[in-house]
């Protein structure tokens, strides 16, 4: 293969991940890593640099829209960050110290939970009969949306604070130990957590896996993970692909998005209990 | 319980998406730039006494002196004035990089104008909880 070749194919897997993560919330690095490291032999290093350019380019390309078109909470993302950014710099210590093959597996099986919960949502259009919470008051963890597809303002507010903020400080430790984005933790947090409307969960933790990925990406830069022959063109193609997939979220109804969540939660479950078993993506 | 009414005269949202537009694109276009140079001029910048062919280009090799791209700002900025096409494509990589840092940088400023003090603070702690990271990286290597 030419690096010519190379860098297009990259693109233009790049634009899939990039329209798949601005539509669900989720990094990218998912599809990237895989399609790195087994279909393009890439060295798991670079793949690694290359998801973690992935995220940001994710985050910050639908960032723009969403903020804009104000379905991204920033008060639910930014008190929810300071669990995600200790659970990753925790995360990044412990990388070291407890054995990545049992975490592997505890994730898996939260995961497939998720999933689970996630599966006896499926019908669920907005969320209902949201119940009081004092704490979310308090923080005033509530706002309004306009829904292009319902063609109607939402408004909601959050419930289940404590959970929701526990579980952030899971998906930063998940970041951190495992280098990823962990977009699908953090949705899981604020979807069955936190009783949010899916298209604001998507949305916010669009925004805050840009900021948890900036956390490793200096670490990465500097350690020579990132190579610009394989940067590049990821970060290109994902930020042509998020920008294409926040229009595209718009006309989506949050039931479609469910639909796509399951099959993504088994599929990432059953790669980190594949994982807890021993088996890698070198 | 007290409800603070946004400011109309300042529009929060909108003031840091434009930032982070300015940011992508910016980046985006230094990307392309490298690229562009990398395959017209048929160079890295960075000639590590090898071929030019993909499996040489994507070998991990973590201590290799001279290096096949940097890895210090300081690099990339020298390289860059010197149109290194590995080089401009970094610089626009570390922009990439830097635009979460900066959102949460402006949104402190944006709660704090809006008078919020409670989310200024948690902002704040976000902030420091960011550059904690970077600091703490470093000490690691």
């Amino acid at each position: 293969m030419t690096p010519g070749v190379f860098v297009l194919l990259t693109f233009l897997a790049s634009v899939g991940a990039g329209l798949l993560g601005a539509l669900l919330g989720l990094g990218g690095g998912i599809i990237i890593i895989p399609a790195l490291t087994l279909f393009l032999g890439m060295d798991i290093h670079y793949a690694m640099g290359a998801s973690i350019v992935s995220v940001i380019a994710t985050s910050s390309g639908a960032a723009a829209a969403y903020v804009r078109d104000r379905i991204t909470n920033l008060r639910i993302g930014m008190f929810l960050q300071m669990a995600t950014t200790t659970g990753a710099i925790m995360g990044a210590f412990l990388n070291g110290l407890v054995s990545p093959r049992l975490l592997y597996a505890i994730f898996g099986v939260m995961l497939a939970f998720s999933a689970v919960g996630m599966f006896q949502k499926r019908k669920e259009e907005l969320p209902q009969a949201v119940p009081d919470s004092r704490a979310a008051a308090r923080l005033r963890l509530e706002g309004e949306y306009y829904d292009g597809v319902l063609r109607q303002r939402v408004k909601y507010r959050a419930t289940g604070v404590g959970g929701g903020f526990a579980m952030m400080y899971v998906a930063g430790l998940v970041s951190g130990l495992l280098g990823i984005g962990s977009g699908l933790f953090k949705v899981i947090a604020m979807d069955l957590f936190m009783q949010l409307p899916l298209k604001v969960s998507t949305a916010t933790s669009n925004f805050m896996i840009g900021v948890t990925a900036a956390a490793s990406a200096g670490v990465y830069f500097a350690q020579g993970y990132i190579n610009p022959l394989a940067a590049a063109p990821v970060a290109l193609g994902v930020l042509l692909g998020a920008l294409w997939g926040t229009r595209v979220m718009t006309g989506t109804r949050s039931t479609t998005l469910r639909k796509i969540f399951i099959p993504l939660i088994l599929y990432v479950a059953v790669e980190m209990l594949l994982k807890g078993l021993g088996w890698s993506w070198r | 319980m007290m409800f603070r009414r946004r400011p109309r005269a300042f529009d929060h949202e909108l003031f840091i998406g434009t930032w982070l537009w300015i940011g992508v694109v910016v980046s985006a276009v230094l990307i392309a730039a490298g690229l562009v140079l990398f395959f017209v001029q048929h160079r890295t910048g960075y000639p590590a006494g090898r071929p030019l062919d993909l499996a040489s280009l994507l070998r991990y090799e973590p201590n290799l002196t001279p290096a096949l791209f940097p890895t210090t700002l300081r690099a990339v900025v020298a390289g860059t004035l010197q149109l290194r096409p590995y080089a401009v494509i970094e610089l626009g990589l570390l922009l990439l990089i830097g635009t979460p840092v900066m959102r949460v940088a402006f949104s402190i400023v944006a709660f704090a104008l809006e008078r919020d003090r409670q989310y200024t603070l948690y902002t704040t702690i976000v902030l420091a909880i960011l550059l904690l990271s970077f600091f703490l990286g470093r000490v690691g290597e």
